[in-house]
């Protein structure tokens, strides 16, 4: 990896990493949860999965992000990718209680950045989040969404291919819930990697997504393009047909 | 009192402190990697070896469970193996010691445990290492109750302690047992006692203030 020049460096654009289901299957004792997945997701693209609680939607994601093994079939990434490439972000922040919000930014850096170079780029990447006058607080007196946005600055940090995301805004409130996806979403457009956005809210998925998947019975129940030009306008016309047409078919199933 | 009797008291005081003192640098030196361990190497965690997890469990179980008396006389070959002697202030510390390092393990176990698991998982999704996770995570996230654990562990060997003076290892318990039961010198017994009550207090106030201190950043994430 070469030394970044200037901090804010790391935000050209990384380009994503593209990755291949071939007949996914996952299984926890007798309970088949994920059932032959068969599925393609281009470098660059944002793909939202949605699904009821427990349809494996988590699941596949853990498995794409390699913290569970398939039980059957494989995943297969265009091309060779370091450990830096991948990243995740939970529904809960996961920050290290006892370190301040740059160490926990970091945590995220690949160990070839070293000394001062590490307080750079994980100052440079707070700032991109809109939290670089909190550099030197604990993680205990921010609110829900600023620990996230420390959590996505960690998650960033390492300038990652692609991108998961499992229902990272779920426990936040609605106005927070907006505005850390026009966060995301910008974020996304300058660095275009591939984002794997797992969420239960439909509406969320249609604000974010290229391509939204409806998880169900552990198989893609539906594949839905949504070609609308961003930034999209919520409550519009065409985004509230396609939302009711994937509550038509999470409903119907 | 005597001035031989006070010289007497600050003699044992002092042999406890050493014994205590060694013991408890030995036992956590043991106790801290072993009770790491226990607490990630179950199923599907960080060190996964459940056989080997189950033999240091039932070890574990069977030093504590040893009533330390026993265990002093039971391991008198062993003590002299290291000690070179089985009797003796320093040869009081090897069955010391191996009661404390069991103790403080089962004390780490369950200050590990009570790490959140999110954390390991997240550090492991962005490449930590397991000895990594251990020295970032484990160990930081763990380290108010890891004092505390040390504390208790030091005034569990306090109490120990006064059992040695059976193999001749002396200090305050076997002062006591000597001079206040034996010789009936009530006043000797009640200075043993003051002073064994003052090193539990300092010690466990010392333990709580340090447990506080390493908490104070830690609060909840």
């Amino acid at each position: 990896m070469t030394a970044a020049p200037s901090p804010a460096s790391f935000v050209t654009p990384a380009h994503g990493l593209g990755v291949r289901l071939e007949h996914l299957g996952k299984q926890f004792g007798a309970k088949r949860v994920l059932d032959h997945i068969d599925l393609a997701i281009p470098a660059g693209q944002f793909v939202a999965i949605v699904g009821k609680s427990g349809c494996g939607k988590s699941t596949l994601l853990r498995l794409v992000s390699g913290l569970d093994e398939p039980s059957s079939g494989r995943i297969v990434f265009d091309g060779a990718h370091d450990g830096e490439a991948l990243r995740i972000m939970f529904q809960e922040p996961r920050l290290l209680p006892w370190a301040r919000v740059l160490s926990n930014a970091e945590v995220g850096l690949p160990a070839s950045v070293k000394g001062e170079q590490r307080h750079a780029r994980a100052h440079a990447i707070l700032a991109e989040v809109g939290l670089a006058d909190r550099a030197g607080e604990w993680p205990s007196v921010l609110s829900g969404g600023q620990k996230q946005r420390v959590a996505l600055a960690r998650a960033l940090a390492s300038g990652p291919r692609l991108l998961a995301l499992d229902e990272p805004l779920g426990a936040l409130d609605a106005l927070t819930r907006i505005e850390m996806q026009s966060l995301i979403e910008r974020i996304w457009l300058e660095q275009r990697f591939t984002a794997i956005l797992v969420t239960h809210d439909v509406s969320e998925a249609l604000a974010l997504a290229d391509r939204v998947l409806l998880i169900d019975g552990g198989r893609v129940a539906l594949d839905l393009d949504v070609p609308l030009p961003r930034p999209r306008q919520r409550g519009s016309a065409e985004l509230a047909r396609l939302e009711g047409r994937i509550l038509d078919q999470l409903f119907a199933a | 009192m005597s001035p031989e009797l006070l010289a007497l008291i600050l003699d044992s005081t002092l042999e406890t402190l050493y014994m205590v003192g060694v013991a408890a640098l030995i036992g956590t030196l043991a106790g801290l990697p072993l009770g790491i361990f226990l607490a990630t190497s179950a199923r599907g965690e960080l060190f996964e070896a459940v056989a080997v997890n189950r033999v240091l469990g039932v070890i574990v179980n069977a030093t504590r469970s040893t009533p330390f008396i026993i265990l002093v006389v039971a391991i008198i070959p062993f003590t002299r193996l290291v000690a070179g002697t089985s009797i003796g202030t320093t040869a009081a510390i090897v069955p010391l010691s191996l009661a404390a390092a069991p103790f403080i393990a089962r004390i780490v176990e369950a200050a590990v445990r009570e790490v959140d698991p999110g954390l390991v998982e997240a550090s492991l999704a962005m490449g930590a290492t397991p000895l990594q996770i251990v020295r970032k995570v484990l160990i930081p996230e763990a380290l108010p109750g890891l004092v505390l654990g040390v504390t208790l562990a030091i005034v569990s060997l306090l109490s120990n302690s006064a059992m040695v003076g059976a193999v001749g290892g002396g200090g305050l318990g076997d002062l006591g047992i000597r001079y206040g039961y034996q010789r009936f010198m009530p006043e000797v017994m009640l200075m043993v006692v003051i002073v064994l009550i003052v090193l539990v207090q300092s010690v466990q106030t010392l333990g709580e203030t340090l447990a506080r201190r390493v908490n104070r950043r830690q609060r909840q994430g």
